[in-house]
This record gives structure tokens, C-alpha cells and sequence, in this order.
């Protein structure tokens, strides 16, 4: 455990320490970069400049030219490397059939990511649980570091999991680890190779966990608690764990700069839990889940299932409204952040929006080398009443029919670019493309040499088009590369993808997508079997 | 496991033939299958029921091993072999495989009457068609090679191409090869065929069967593994194709067969308005990539394009064989190639394109043989799509290779043990079968090297030299210098180079060879294979005695040159070996034999710890200073003497050269000339290098490449392995007789063989040619593989060729035969004979006159260097 906690200190301390150095040396693009991530450590960044730059298309990178590294700027992708890099993060994944030969409700799911934060911030995960029925699919979007993501999308799944354990399971959970037995497995991961590891539950995330169960056990619940109490009480619980284990003295000094990393940055969360036709997506801050839906009509749309957490949101403002006192009405929310600062409403971590002042000041003064950890010591103005932000998911709970032929969950990197409407449209796009790959236009009949030769011509000089066999790859690549009118623009993707490390934050969000695929016989099935 | 796929595989509609095997089932349910119990043990399991197995199945059962069981996963004749398009076709470019080709085509026409199986065999005929006049060359190099074993071909004019085949355009063509008696046959018939003439001689076949591994025990095959229980046996034949690879890793001790399957495309039609004559001959046109026979009055057309599509890299659970698809995209070329040659097809109407997977080798050549690790473990796979036509020669060779030992024929150039571990990485199998695929009809010229998986073993001066203008070419992955392009000039680009004429690169060799004749070259000679052995005590020494036939008990300090041959005489290996001390050897062996003879040694070295051997080829970069100067550069370098006085020929000394202590330096430099090679430790090679090249400036020293170093051991008659030399060949045969101890009434394999051919006289005699009226300038260059005709008749082909500077003629190396003019046999072979023949060598069929020689030119070259000197290092040189 230790061996990879310190390789993954290392690696954070010399970005922390990277950044730094470029930081002062380059203090305006220090300023510039950051701004328009969810992070707004200095209050006086452009504002709305991402938006700005988004509708001037390719002009401004051409403008920014003196303030970025004169090198990389000019360099070009041939298409087969633009595939690559898109195609890097790609994970897909056919779930076997349920125990007992039943159909999984869950066809196959199909996911990627894309970096524009170095490291990336954003985290996926998939897991089923092992001692419940249901598979779990995760979106963690981190902020000011991606130590909290990474957290939360190591830790969240097996509270879930725990959550939804029956009395009879905990016991024998509780009774293995007192008889230091070998604790019955609770989840399988499912993930892609260059994921960096999920650390086993290590030994005091496991400490906190069995308290956690413990006090489940204390409920006397009999059968467990229903799903929608379990993701809120996870969330709830899994954030207020962090929060703690910073605040609790620990020995281990690289146990606790890494507790403290996590604390002090943030992550939104959004997190799908499928068990036969119950869907519930549990969300927390500005992550978001949408549901493909073909009617029996043939037409397609799209069904949110879960609210973004942020200022557009009226719900959350006048919940922020209500939770404070009237007289900070107008400065809980300034142009359009929470306190100024912060994009999203809900957030793991953020403990600086969560603590009193005396609280951070008293546990960052114990003598943490903050700079090196990269920690953003900020003080809000009008921080008076906090806690300001909280990590209690709203969950949306929906009962899969036949109709129901995929879900697309994915960070806020893809829905700035893309409506929800998009992101369905070219979903089932990509369906049809890859379903009717080869069958379209050569024709099955009986055709003769020459017809099919002039035919493959025809074809060859219009180009074939690159087809992902990936959906979340299809939808990063549109996202990217697509222009105001929705066509694709191949100099723009090539653009967007060549930008120099510090300038692509400026342009793009790290975009995480998991497409996942509903067996419409399966769902049929479990209707009429009852 | 993996195997239970190919049961998914359509199935074959049943055979009448299939009911009637005693002991095969009608395998029609499954339930049936199960219910036969597997023999727990047998003589030899082969796996595999495609072409291949059934075909080693008959032959072993022919020679009258009993016991033999055949295993098939799925159906027999289900794999490739169901889906290969049915050409057999003799044009080969190896005569090896001419030679089965040949053989093939007879089997398969005999075999209906043997069987009363149908197998199609229909004798069309085949064309291979020229648009350039280099293609045409070619295939008049094939011509003149088909000829001399006795397979009726011509090369033809356009205008008979099109009265041979009327719907060809002949328009852009410069000629033809017309093999008569090429023919067409439906494979999986055959398979099935030879599986039931097996099946009557006692194969006992079982379909539906996997061979899950291959159960070893002390390097020797016990028994198999399979989904139905085990049977015990002596003998294991890998023959399952594209599964080849993947069952040989499936063993405990991996056996790297190194092979890729590739989708391959062709395309059916329906008949033809007046449907196409059975006897219509195949047309290959190789410039435009693609085949053409007839096919039910209709056409099977597929080729070889440029851009191949590996298949199964990670293996066979990957995919299924039926989930293939056709890719029309793909065969857009190869259809358009097509209708460039048959305009007329145009309205032909497509019934359907296959795709069928085929398989490759790094080297373009099929494998066979025995594994080096694994005792009676055989393998015979990795046909390069040409499965059919091989399939009854390469059985029967496999066969004949289990039975007897060893094959008939010299098969070196098949041998699994030509490829080494390092060739079984899948990326470089991938890699290495995608450049594979589309030679097999592009232009096949001189001296081609491969562009993909190189770099893989270099020497610690790789850089320097490639620095320095080096041109590389690659021997068993290692990286050798061909020679060195000065900075001053420049080489024609790799596609403009291909040439069967005066090559451009001429003028760099020749300054190489004249500096290794008049001042010094230093030459990397890192690749060759070197083991260290090492004896406890005498019984070890007269083991060593025993595997090598020339005496190894010199003083320490001496160098041998011996060879290590088999029963019959022949050349296992032929080495050099210095003995370091009174009980350790360094053996120096050429490149490709750093496997071979490794299992040759192994399999006879006694089992308890009296000698040990150490492969240490890694260990030792070698440089060969070539030149009269080396020895003052050398002696410079160490202080110490190294005239011949203090340092003769043919000794071996461990001396510092430079600041490096260790270097065993040799004087011999496998060429004939006076100089030395360095063995050094490798981690002062950039330091040895360094100096060498800077203390010889004064001296004129450069680099120089194999080119240059094999120009000079062919003018010098050095006759080299794996060239000139292999299992059939004895010394006696190649005038070695000195390097032979048969005076000495020591014992050593391949003795009576020795001793009985002394008695009987050579069947053949290695000879070497001067060619007389050979313009270089203009006239095509031999290679290896000419035939040689002594007053108008056959007698042998080379084996090897260069130009010789010196001489400023070429020089070819090969073997004189005496075949009986009534009989055909072949006869003894004298001095006689040789020196009263007018020669002549066929280079695509212009025959230039030759002189035969059977010592070296040596007036030539010793104005320069004393007597005892040029004997010693021209005899026992290598």
C-alpha cells in the first residue's frame, strides 16, 4: 500500500512543485489558466472568458500566441494520430450474464476520457457489488487537484455497497475482521488497464468503514436500507470521513498529506446504481446523467436524470438561500459561483467552503508544507456561516422499461460542449453507423464485377468516414472537433488536441464519458416474467 | 480452452467417404462423440486434421509406423484447408519447394485411384504473367530451375498467353511462364482423401478432439493433453496451421513456433454466359497482386495485397472464424487488378468473397522439423498460403524426418530451429507477417533484407557504425553491416535498388576489399554464435572427441577448425574452436546455427555434469581486423609482438588491447587474408573500437560489411554453412579431408559414413566456377541456385556467388553431380571428372561459360605473404 501511496505523493508533489515555478515565473498565464476552472483562487479573472473563446472558434489561440510556449503551437496530427490520442483512455466492458442465467439488463457499457488538466482531474470507476445484485457506474470530477476524485471514486463504492448490505452480510463482515478472517469480497472492478490502481481499501479507509457498518449494524435494519437512503447516506457519510481524517492526528505523515490533499480539493460526483430494471443515479454538483429513449413511435429523446448543482440551478439557490441567513442572500452566490469561488453547489472535499475559519487554520497549522502539496489556502470573502457546500447527492430514482436504450453519464467537459439533445442524437448516430457498418450501400443482391468495382471507387474517393467503435470516443471527437452548426471540423479537433499542455485548460475541460447500453429483450423479460 | 471454437465452424456436408473409415465415428452428434473413449497411448499424435496432419498421417503410415493417432479440434479439413482456393502450382522460387510441389502434384493425382475419393484434381495448367521485364526475369530464373528437376515449363510470348487463356488482355505484358501441368484440386477433398488412405493403413482419426498441451518430461514429449483424457506417446506433430503458435506457448516449456495468420480475400463468381471450360489454365499475375482460376464455369480470384490485415494477435478467443467478414473496401485493388487483366468479367455476376484467414512466416518459408527443446515434438505449419501445393512434400519429408532421422532432402532452409526464441514476440510476428504477406508477389531480387522487426539484436557499436554510414541487413535478428556508405555518395532509394543486374553499392564494396587486401578493414562480426565449453575431466574431453570430427587435443593456445557432423557424414555445424586451457573450449559457429546447434549439442552431451556449455554469443562483441596491417595496428595497441613468429596462424591468445584487459584475440579472419578477430567482452567494445580506429588511422584503416567480407571468402573457396554446406554434405565431399581425423583411429560420429565414402568415392564434389564471358557491367548477376551443366548436361545448381575483385570475374560455388546419361543415377564423382568438363551456368536461362577449380586460385594471392601462412589459413580457414 505504502509503496504506491508514496509513488502517487511523488508524482502530485512534482506537478505541485511544476506548477509553482511556472506559476511565478509566468504570473498573468498562471492567473489566465485557472480561471475558468471551477477553482477561482483569484477573484479578478476575465469572467465568461471560456465562453467567449469557445464562440470566437479558432481565432483566439492564434491571439494568445504571446503568452503561451512558442514551440508545440504549430503542431499537426496526421488523422491516425488524432485517433490515438482519442482513443487512448477507451474501456469497454460486457457484463456476463446474472447469476442464474437471467440476462443482464446491462448490455455493455463503453467509456473514455480525455485529459486537459495535467494530470487529469476527472475519475471514472465501475464496479459491481458481490454481495448485492446491481453494477455501479461512477463520474468523479475534480477540482483544485485531483486527490479528492481520486478518493471518492476509490472509497464511494464500497459505502454504497455496504449501504445496501443486509444485517446478515455485515455480521459476517464484523465477525471476519474481528476473527482477522479474510473479509468476503465486496466489489469487482471493472477498468481500464492504464487506470492507476484502486488501492484496496487500505487499512485505516477499512477502519472507517467497519465503523460505518458498525453503526449500520447499531440500526438493526434487518434487509438493509432501501437504495435511495443508501447513496445518500454513502455520500454523506464517505464525505464526512474525509473531512474527519484530516482532523485526526495521524502518525503516518504520508497518510495524513494525502488526507489532507484530499480535504482541501474537491469533487463532484455522479454515480448510477443498476439492479435489474431499478435505476438510480445519485448526483452531487455539476455531473450529469441522461437517458436515451426510443418510443414505440421510433422517435428518440432525451430524459435527464439528475440536476446540475451550480448557480443556473434556481432549486439550489434558493436552497443556499434558505440554509444561510438573509443578510448573505447576495453574496453566497457572485458571478455565478458559490461565495465567488466555486462553480458547483455540491462537492466532495472543499473543506475550506465546509470548516470554520479557526478549524482550517488550526489544522493547517500543524505544520504543513502546503506549497509543495499544492494546497489552495483561500479565504472566501463573506465566509460567515459555513458550512457552505455539502456532498448530499439528490437522487433520481427510474424504472428501466423496454424503451430505455441507453445512459450517458459524463462530466461537465462534454456537457459544455454538447446539449443533452446532442449527446442522444449522436449516440444513436453512432449506433446506426456501427450496426450498419458494411451492410449499408453494398447491396446483398446479385450484383456483378463491374458494378461493385465502380461502387468501391465512389467510396474510396468520397472517403470513408472514421468510425469510433467506441461511443464515448464518438462523442469526445464531436465535442471537440464539432463547429456552431454541429458539422465536424477536422482542423478544429486537430486544433483542440495539439494545444500546448498549460493553454488546453483554457479551451477544454477533462471530459469523462461512460455510455452505457441497456438489452431491451432483458428489460422486456423482466416485465413479463414478472 | 481456446480450441473449442473450430467446432463452430460450418460444417463440412457429409462425405460419402466419411462413413466408411473403420475407426473414425460419423461424428454427426455430440453426444456420440463423447461416448468414444480416446487409446491411452500411441506411438505419435498428430494434432491437426487439416492438409498437414492428414498428409503426415499418410506418409508415417506408409513407411509402417503403426500407432498413430490423428486429433482434430473440429472437423477434419475444416481450417484453411477448406477455404484455400485449390491451386497447385510448381512455380516456387526455393527448389526445395519445387521439389514438394512437385511431389504434391503427383501424390494428388494418383490419389483418387488410390482412394476412390473425388479430389477435383483437374490438370489446367498455370501462367504466371510478367509486365516488366524484371518480373520476366524472374520468372526465367524459375523457368531454368523447373527445368533441371524435371517439370516441363517455358516462358512464353504475349500472343500465346492469349491463345492459351482468351480472356486475358495481354496488352501490357512482356512474356509468361507456362508450367503445363500445374493443376487445380478442391484441398479439403484431398485432406480427406489422404485422412481415409491413412485411416485404412491403421490411423486411428478422432474429430472433435483439443489438444489442450503437450506433456513433457526431461525434454522429451510423454504424452498429450487433450479435452477427452490423455493418451501417452513418443512423438507429437504440431500441424494446426494459425493454432500452431498458440499451442506450441501452451506448453509448460513454451516451443516458439513463429507464425501470423493474415485475412486473406477471394472472390467467387457465378458461371461465366458460356461457362468456363474446367481445363481453363490459373493465371497469377503477380505484378497486379492477384490469381485466377476457373471455378465451377465461373472464376476464383483473391491476391496478395499491400497492406494486409493481421489477424488473432492475441490469440484465438479473440475471435471467431465465422465472425470473419468481407471487406470489400479492402479487395477494391485487387478487384480493379482483376478487371484490368479480364475486362470482360465485368458482367460477371459476384457470388460471394471469402475471407480465410492464411498464415505466414518471418521468412516467407513453411516450418518443419523437430522443436530444439522439446524431444519428439515436431511441427509442420506456417505455409504462406501455398499449404496444398506443399502439403504432400512437406508431409512426406516431416515423415521421412521422424522415421529415419532426417529428410531426404536438405530442408535447412524450412528447419524450425533456423528461428531462434526471439523471433516468437507477437508485435514482432504482427509486425513481420504484414511486410511478409505482400512479398510473397512482389519482385523477389538478390539480396533483399526485411524492413520490419529489425533492430532487435545489435552490437554495443551499432551507432557508431550506423553513425558512419553503415547499411545493415539482419541474420537471426542481429544487425550485421553490409558496408559503408561514404559520406560523399549516395544510394539509390530501397525501391529504385532492386535490381538482378550490377547492384549500386559496387563501388563502395570494392574500396572495402581493396582495403582489406593493401592496408586494413575492421569488420563487426558480433553476431556470430559462440559457446564456451567446458570439460571436469578426460571422460568430458573424449565426449568432445566423439561430437567433433576433427581432433581436438592441440595445445592449448590452437585453434581447430572442425565440423560437427551427423551418421551420414554431414555437416551438423561447422566451427571453430580455440581451446582456452586444457579444459575449456570457445567455439565460434556462423549466426543462424546459435539454435541448431544447440540442440544438436544438447541432445548428445551426456547427462551427468562431465562437460557443460554456455551460450555466450551475448557476451563477446567480435571485430575482424582484415588486412596485412592488422598486426602493426595490433601491436601497437598491446606492446606486444605479432608478427607470425610470435603469434602464428590459427592461435588464440587472451591479451589487452587498448586499456582493456581480456580480449581473446585469434589469427584467423574467416576469409583467408592475414588478420585477426578480437573477441571482446562487451563492455569494452566502444572502447577496443575506439582505439583500433584511431591507432589505424595511420594505417588507412575503415569499416567494412559482410559484402566485402564475402566477396573475399568466395574468391578464397571458403565454403560457408547454411550456404554451401548442411546435413547432406561431407567433408570429403567439399575437400576437407584435413579437417577430418580418419588417420587417427579415433571413433566420431559420422565416421563409417567417412570411412566408406573414402573407400567408395564422392557422389559430389563442391566446385568453384570463374565465370569467363561474364560482362558485369551488363550481363544479369548469378545469386545462388543457377544450374550448372558440365558439356551440355545437368550436373548441379550453386550454392553460393560474388564477384571477386581480384580475380575481376564472378565467382560461383556449387556442387558437380554425375548422373549415369542411360539411368539418371547419380555416380562417383572424381578429380577427373571436374577438370574435364566445359561448364557453363544457367542465369535465367543465358548460360556463360565457366571454370571449374577445385583448390583456390592461390597464385593470386600469395605475392604478398609466405607459404606455411597461406596453407594454413586456406586450408583451415572458414
Amino acid at each position: 500500500m505504502s509503496s504506491s501511496m508514496s509513488y502517487w505523493m511523488l508524482t502530485s508533489a512534482r506537478y505541485s512543485i511544476a506548477a509553482l515555478q511556472r506559476g511565478r515565473r509566468l504570473y498573468s498565464r498562471y492567473v489566465l489558466s485557472r480561471s475558468p476552472s471551477k477553482w477561482k483562487p483569484f477573484l479578478q479573472g476575465p469572467p465568461a472568458l471560456r465562453d467567449e473563446v469557445l464562440r470566437g472558434g479558432l481565432a483566439l489561440p492564434k491571439a494568445c500566441r504571446h503568452i503561451s510556449t512558442e514551440e508545440d503551437f504549430n503542431l499537426q496530427l496526421s488523422p491516425a494520430q488524432v485517433n490515438e490520442v482519442l482513443r487512448a483512455g477507451e474501456l469497454v466492458y460486457q457484463p456476463l450474464s446474472l447469476p442464474g442465467g437471467a440476462p443482464n439488463p446491462v448490455l455493455r457499457f463503453e467509456s473514455n476520457q480525455l485529459a486537459a488538466n495535467s494530470p487529469v482531474e476527472d475519475r471514472r470507476g465501475v464496479a459491481s457489488c458481490l454481495q448485492t445484485s446491481g453494477l455501479m457506474f461512477g463520474i468523479f470530477d475534480g477540482h483544485g487537484g485531483h486527490a479528492c476524485a481520486q478518493a471518492v471514486s476509490e472509497r464511494l463504492f464500497y459505502y454504497v455497497a455496504v449501504s445496501l448490505m443486509s444485517q446478515q452480510t455485515l455480521e459476517q463482515m464484523e465477525e471476519a475482521v474481528e476473527n482477522m478472517k479474510p473479509l468476503l469480497p465486496i466489489l469487482q472492478w471493472l477498468k481500464h488497464p492504464g487506470q492507476s490502481i484502486y488501492e484496496d481499501v487500505t487499512s485505516v479507509h477499512l477502519d472507517h468503514l467497519r465503523v460505518y457498518w458498525q453503526e449500520l449494524l447499531d440500526l438493526h435494519m434487518g434487509m438493509g436500507l432501501s437504495t435511495e437512503e443508501a447513496l445518500v447516506h454513502s455520500f454523506q457519510r464517505l464525505d464526512s470521513d474525509i473531512s474527519l481524517e484530516v482532523q485526526a492526528p495521524l502518525e503516518d505523515e504520508m497518510a495524513m498529506n494525502l488526507s489532507l490533499q484530499v480535504a482541501f480539493s474537491g469533487a463532484t460526483a455522479c454515480m448510477a446504481h443498476i439492479d435489474g430494471i431499478h435505476l438510480h443515479v445519485a448526483n452531487a454538483g455539476d455531473c450529469r446523467a441522461v437517458l436515451g429513449v426510443q418510443e414505440d413511435n421510433g422517435l428518440w429523446s432525451c430524459v435527464p436524470l439528475s440536476c446540475d448543482h451550480n448557480a443556473w440551478n434556481p432549486a439550489e439557490l434558493s436552497r443556499l438561500k434558505k440554509e444561510h441567513p438573509a443578510s448573505e442572500d447576495r453574496t453566497i452566490v457572485m458571478e455565478d459561483r458559490l461565495l465567488g469561488v466555486l462553480m458547483p453547489c455540491r462537492a466532495f472535499g472543499d473543506v475550506q467552503f465546509k470548516w470554520s475559519q479557526e478549524l482550517q487554520r488550526s489544522v493547517l497549522d500543524r505544520g504543513f508544507d502546503t506549497e509543495a502539496l499544492n494546497i489552495y489556502q483561500l479565504k472566501p470573502l463573506h465566509y460567515y456561516t459555513p458550512p457552505y457546500l455539502t456532498a448530499r447527492p439528490e437522487v433520481t430514482y427510474h424504472k428501466l422499461r423496454p424503451q430505455d436504450k441507453f445512459l450517458v453519464l459524463a462530466s461537465d467537459g462534454l456537457w459544455d460542449m454538447l446539449s443533452n439533445e446532442d449527446v442522444v442524437r449522436l449516440v444513436v448516430g453512432h449506433l446506426a453507423e456501427v450496426g450498419g457498418h458494411n451492410k449499408s450501400d453494398l447491396a446483398q443482391g446479385r450484383t456483378n464485377l463491374g458494378l461493385m468495382q465502380s461502387l468501391l471507387l465512389q467510396r474510396k474517393a468520397r472517403g470513408l468516414p472514421i468510425t469510433d467503435h467506441n461511443a464515448a470516443t464518438h462523442l469526445i471527437r464531436h465535442a471537440l472537433g464539432s463547429n456552431e452548426y454541429g458539422e465536424m471540423e477536422a482542423e478544429r479537433l486537430n486544433a483542440m488536441l495539439t494545444l500546448p499542455e498549460d493553454l488546453a485548460r483554457l479551451y477544454r475541460d477533462d471530459i469523462t464519458v461512460t455510455v452505457v447500453y441497456f438489452n431491451s429483450d432483458a428489460l422486456d423479460a423482466y416485465y413479463k416474467g414478472g | 480452452m481456446f480450441y473449442r471454437w473450430l467446432s463452430t465452424v460450418r460444417r463440412q456436408s457429409t462425405h460419402p467417404a466419411w462413413q466408411k473409415w473403420p475407426s473414425a465415428r460419423s461424428s454427426t452428434s455430440a453426444a456420440q462423440a463423447h461416448s468414444v473413449a480416446l487409446p491411452a497411448q500411441a506411438r505419435v499424435v498428430i494434432c491437426g486434421g487439416g492438409i498437414m496432419g492428414t498428409s503426415v498421417a499418410y506418409h508415417l503410415s506408409k513407411m509402417g509406423w503403426k500407432d498413430i493417432i490423428l486429433l482434430e479440434q473440429g472437423r477434419l479439413a475444416a481450417g484453411s484447408t477448406r477455404f484455400c482456393a485449390g491451386i497447385l502450382s510448381t512455380a516456387r522460387h526455393l527448389t526445395i519447394e519445387q521439389k514438394m510441389a512437385d511431389y504434391s502434384n503427383k501424390l494428388y493425382q494418383q490419389l483418387e485411384q488410390e482412394t476412390g475419393i473425388q479430389t477435383g484434381y483437374v490438370r489446367t495448367g498455370s501462367i504466371s504473367l510478367a509486365q516488366t521485364q524484371d518480373r520476366l526475369i524472374s520468372l526465367k530464373r524459375i523457368n531454368s530451375r523447373l527445368n533441371v528437376i524435371g517439370i516441363p515449363s517455358e516462358i512464353i510470348s504475349p500472343k500465346t498467353v492469349a491463345e492459351l487463356h482468351p480472356l486475358l488482355n495481354v496488352h501490357d505484358l512482356v512474356g509468361a511462364l507456362h508450367v503445363p501441368e500445374d493443376a487445380v484440386v478442391s484441398s479439403a477433398d484431398v485432406a480427406l482423401a489422404l485422412a481415409s488412405a491413412a485411416s485404412q493403413n491403421g490411423v486411428q482419426i478422432y474429430d472433435r478432439t483439443s489438444v489442450l498441451h503437450v506433456m513433457v518430461k526431461k525434454g522429451q514429449v510423454t504424452g498429450v493433453e487433450t479435452d477427452k483424457g490423455q493418451i501417452e506417446c513418443q512423438y507429437f506433430v504440431n500441424c494446426a496451421g494459425q493454432w500452431a503458435y498458440e499451442l506450441g506457448l501452451s506448453n509448460e516449456e513454451p516451443v516458439s513456433i513463429p507464425l501470423h495468420a493474415c485475412e486473406h480475400f477471394y472472390l467467387l463468381t457465378r458461371p461465366w454466359e458460356s461457362p468456363l471450360p474446367s481445363s481453363t489454365p490459373t493465371v497469377v499475375d503477380a505484378d497486379g497482386r492477384i490469381y485466377i482460376r476457373n471455378w465451377q464455369g465461373g472464376i476464383l480470384s483473391g491476391g496478395f495485397e499491400k497492406n494486409p490485415k493481421p489477424i488473432f494477435t492475441e490469440g484465438k478467443n479473440q475471435l471467431e472464424i465465422q465472425n470473419l467478414q468481407e471487406d470489400w473496401d479492402h479487395f477494391e485493388p485487387l478487384l480493379s487488378s482483376l478487371l484490368r487483366r479480364m475486362p470482360r468479367l465485368e458482367t460477371l455476376e459476384i457470388m460471394k468473397l471469402v475471407n480465410c484467414p492464411e498464415t505466414f512466416t518471418p521468412d516467407m518459408r513453411c516450418i518443419m522439423g523437430e522443436s530444439p527443446i522439446v524431444q519428439g515434438y515436431f511441427v509442420l505449419a506456417g505455409m504462406n498460403s501455398a499449404g496444398l501445393s506443399f502439403g504432400g512434400g512437406a508431409g512426406r519429408y516431416l515423415a521421412e524426418w521422424m522415421v529415419h532421422g532426417y529428410p531426404s532432402e536438405n530442408v535447412w532452409e524450412l528447419d524450425l530451429k533456423r528461428f531462434g526464441a526471439l523471433q516468437s514476440s507477437r508485435t514482432f510476428l504482427r509486425h513481420r507477417v504484414m511486410e511478409v504477406m505482400p512479398l510473397i508477389y512482389d519482385l523477389k531480387v538478390p539480396r533483399w533484407d526485411f524492413q520490419t522487426g529489425r533492430q532487435l539484436r545489435t552490437s554495443p557499436l551499432y551507432d557508431r557504425l550506423d553513425a558512419q554510414g553503415a547499411r545493415w541487413m539482419e541474420k537471426h535478428g542481429f544487425e550485421r553491416p553490409k558496408y559503408f556508405v561514404p559520406p560523399d555518395k549516395d544510394l539509390l532509394a530501397l525501391e529504385q535498388s532492386k535490381t538482378f543486374y550490377k547492384p549500386d553499392w559496387f563501388d563502395i564494396v570494392e574500396s572495402e576489399v581493396k582495403c582489406c587486401k593493401e592496408a586494413v578493414c575492421v569488420i563487426d562480426m558480433s553476431s556470430f554464435t559462440k559457446f564456451e565449453i567446458t570439460t571436469t575431466g578426460d571422460q568430458g574431453f573424449e565426449v568432445l572427441q566423439y561430437l567433433f570430427s576433427n581432433d581436438l587435443d592441440v595445445p592449448v593456445g590452437h585453434i581447430v577448425h572442425t565440423g560437427m557432423l551427423n551418421e551420414g557424414g554431414g555437416y551438423e555445424n561447422d566451427c571453430s574452436i580455440a581451446r582456452l586451457t586444457k579444459r575449456s573450449f570457445f567455439m565460434i559457429s556462423p549466426t543462424d546455427q546459435q539454435v541448431h546447434c544447440w540442440a544438436w549439442l544438447k541432445k548428445l552431451l551426456p547427462k551427468d555434469s562431465s562437460l557443460s556449455v554456455e551460450d555466450v554469443t551475448w557476451k563477446y562483441t567480435a571485430l575482424n581486423l582484415i588486412g596485412p596491417r592488422a598486426v602493426d595496428v595490433l601491436s601497437e595497441l598491446s606492446y606486444a609482438p605479432m608478427s607470425p613468429d610470435h603469434f602464428p596462424s590459427l592461435f588464440c591468445k587472451e591479451m589487452s588491447v587498448g586499456y582493456a584487459n581480456g580480449i581473446r584475440v585469434m589469427s584467423m579472419t574467416h576469409t583467408g587474408e592475414p588478420g585477426f578477430m578480437l573477441y571482446i567482452p562487451i563492455e569494452y567494445a566502444l572502447h577496443v573500437y575506439n582505439e583500433v580506429m584511431s591507432v589505424g588511422q595511420k594505417y588507412g584503416i575503415r569499416n567494412a560489411g559482410y559484402y566485402a567480407l564475402r566477396s573475399l571468402r568466395i574468391e578464397k573457396f571458403f565454403a560457408f554453412w547454411g550456404q554451401d554446406l548442411n546435413t547432406l554434405t561431407t567433408p570429403l565431399e567439399c575437400g576437407r579431408e584435413s579437417r577430418v581425423k580418419l588417420e587417427k583411429g579415433m571413433d566420431f560420429i559420422g565416421r563409417d559414413a567417412l570411412l566408406q565414402q573414402k573407400q567408395n568415392g564422392v557422389y559430389k564434389r563442391f566446385t568453384m566456377f570463374i565465370l569467363d564471358d561474364h560482362d558485369t557491367d551488363l550481363d544479369l548477376w548469378p545469386w545462388w541456385g543457377e544450374p550448372i551443366y558440365r558439356n551440355g548436361q545437368y550436373v548441379g545448381q550453386t550454392t553460393s556467388s560474388a564477384y571477386s575483385y581480384t580475380l575481376e570475374r564472378h565467382v560461383c560455388l556449387g556442387f558437380v553431380h554425375n548422373y549415369s546419361e542411360d539411368t539418371g543415377e547419380e555416380q562417383v564423382v572424381t578429380s577427373d571428372f571436374i577438370n574435364r568438363g566445359e561448364y557453363e551456368i544457367d542465369i535465367a536461362g543465358h548460360r556463360f561459360q565457366a571454370k571449374a577449380k577445385l583448390y583456390p586460385v592461390t597464385s593470386l594471392f600469395t605475392h604478398k605473404r609466405r607459404k606455411d601462412d597461406v596453407e594454413l589459413s586456406d586450408l583451415h580457414g572458414k
